[in-house]
């Protein structure tokens, strides 16, 4: 059903910290290998080994510059679906193929019912939708709906697998329908942003802006610098050590 | 957008047979045209070959063709499902409308009702094409009210060229032919330009700085693209095309579609048989190309708001 089910209940999503994600494309890559055994599996490459390897991938994670001059600070952003309220890649799916859950708000293919006609891949901003030319059919992040409610696995393990692999726990997830949720206080206290709010899709993700830049280290308690070494020392030492930096 | 050319050749030649219908069904309404078999057999076999033409290749790039029969199910928030459906219920009239022309031998009266009806159908289905572009608000050049106007311009003056060709073919030549021809063609001509000056002119609101959330940390600028060769969503959405290239495109598109049909049609309103037929038939080839130029760069110059992660600073 392409209808969008009423707004209100659970929004399980993502937040991304961009102050410390460190840009080493584990999560892309965990996803990766999740995805291709995972719901809408397989997720095929094409000359995998040669110089023209292509593949259908569920999270990218693109790297930009900000700021000017000496100012100018890299930020790695990882970009995937944001699980929009109100995505216009649901309501343009001819079939009912594509749909927006409405126990938790996942959107998803049904890879049965999709014809393979790309419009979805048209009308989502994000770029999050990748077509499998080899199963004909859209294809597109889960949220990990085979892990996050998969009881065969550990509590601490039901998270997306971009989460649950991520070195620099720059990436959380949760319920963000929820304001007490953890996600939502840490979107509240770091004033996370939505992308593209201008074209009205009320992505559920949020991105937390990087911190401010700091010139200044902080106090540790050491001194700022160690102490001079002392000159001193008596003709014999001196004679060493201009006879060792010969 | 990329200019695919299944959907190129689909939009056009659906909407020039749409065109045709249309033309059909208003002359028998209005009593322009006797319900001459022949004429009817050649016209109604251009029109719906068009339209199933089009519609034939528009499934070549789908995955699943055999599918397709699902696309009827979304009509409720779907315009390329409204499409579908629009589409397959204009035959019923449509079949019945040629029937009684060429068969029974009318299309006057209760049938010339029937015809007002076809035209209505074929423009709703249009309108439902041009919809599917109109309604995506990740593309600005697409996501405008002109360009429902356009696509069912195009589609009247596509369709009334074949229309007054065929017409010069058979001897049922009518001044009110090309009257709709030069109405459609004006009203295209200006609703072009004004699309034109549109996408040239006006603000992107969608920025890098809005597609990453980083305005608060000045100009932001692409290093690095995620991956090394380029992904489906380059394919699909990336595709550029230089300004110089689009204006000699433009040019071409405005002689074909407008210019020299304009001149020929008038040309052979007041001519004889041997040299209004050649007219009439050269005007229609000219707009039929001239259609697919102007349908050609209609994706290529639409920019997806998705390039913003790919180096495009504002779409
Ligand atoms: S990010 Fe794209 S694919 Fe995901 S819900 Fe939003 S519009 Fe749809
Ligand atoms: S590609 Fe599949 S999921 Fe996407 S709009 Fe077409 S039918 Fe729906």
């Amino acid at each position: 059903m392409t209808a969008l089910p009423p707004p209100g209940g659970r929004k399980l999503g993502l937040v991304i910290d961009l102050d410390t994600c460190v840009g080493c494309h584990a999560c892309a890559v965990n996803c990766k290998e999740w995805n291709t055994g995972g719901h809408a599996a397989p997720l095929p490459d094409h000359d995998p080994y040669g110089a023209g390897a292509t593949g259908v991938w569920f999270n990218r994670v693109h790297t930009f510059e900000a700021g000017e001059g000496a100012a100018a600070r890299t930020v790695h952003f990882p970009r995937s679906c944001l699980h929009c309220e109100t995505p216009d890649c649901v309501r343009v799916c001819p079939t009912g193929a594509s749909y927006k859950r409405a126990e938790d708000g996942i959107v998803l293919v049904n890879e049965d019912l999709c014809i393979g006609c790309k419009l979805c891949s048209w009308a989502c901003p994000y770029g999050a939708r990748e077509y499998d030319h080899d199963a004909g059919v859209m294809k597109k992040c889960t949220l990990c709906i085979d892990r996050i409610y998969n009881e065969n696995l550990e509590e601490i393990d039901r998270v997306p697998a971009c989460v649950a692999t991520c070195p620099a726990s720059a990436r959380h997830f949760g319920d963000l329908g929820d304001p007490d949720s953890a996600v939502s206080r840490l979107v509240a206290a770091r004033g996370g942003v939505a992308l593209m709010p201008e074209l009205g899709y009320a992505p559920v993700n949020r991105y937390l802006p990087p911190r401010p830049r700091r010139d200044t280290p902080g106090c540790t308690g050491a001194p700022a610098a160690l102490p001079e070494a002392a000159s001193g020392g008596g003709r014999f030492l001196r004679w060493i050590d201009a006879m060792l930096s010969r | 957008m990329h200019p695919a050319y299944s959907v190129i050749f689909f939009t056009t030649a659906s909407g020039a047979g749409y065109g045709l219908l249309a033309m059909l069904g208003t002359f028998a309404a209005f009593g322009l045209v006797p319900p001459d078999p022949w004429f009817g057999a050649v016209a109604f076999a251009l029109a719906l070959g068009a339209i199933a033409f089009g519609l034939v290749s528009s499934t070549f790039h789908l995955g699943h063709p055999e599918r397709a029969w699902r696309a009827y199910s979304q009509w409720r928030t779907s315009w390329l499902s409204r499409e579908g459906v629009a589409a397959t219920l204009t035959f019923v009239p449509a079949g019945l409308f040629a029937f009684g022309w060429m068969f029974v031998g009318e299309n006057g009266g209760i049938w010339g009702a029937l015809g007002l009806v076809v035209a209505a159908a074929a423009a709703a289905t249009v309108y439902c094409t041009a919809m599917i572009y109109a309604a995506l608000k990740t593309i600005r050049a697409w996501n405008h009210g002109i360009v429902t106007r356009l696509y069912l311009a195009l589609a009247v003056l596509t369709g009334s060229l074949w229309y007054n060709a065929l017409a010069w073919l058979f001897g049922h030549v009518s001044p009110f032919a090309p009257l709709v021809v030069i109405i459609a063609l004006s009203y295209g001509f200006w609703l072009k330009r004004r699309y034109w000056m549109y996408i040239d002119g006006t603000h992107a609101a969608s920025t890098v700085a809005t597609a990453t959330g980083l305005a608060g940390l000045g100009p932001v600028r692409l290093l690095d693209a995620p991956n090394t060769q380029e992904n489906f969503v380059q394919e699909e959405m990336g595709y550029r095309i230089a300004r110089a290239h689009a204006t000699k495109l433009r040019r071409y598109a405005f002689f074909l579609l407008f210019a020299i049909p304009a001149a020929l049609v008038l040309i052979g309103m007041e001519a004889s048989l041997w040299l209004g037929l050649p007219c009439a038939v050269l005007a229609a080839l000219s707009a039929s190309f001239g259609v697919v130029i102007e349908r050609w760069l209609f994706f290529a110059e639409a920019k997806h708001v998705v390039t913003l992660y790919y180096g495009a600073d504002a779409a």
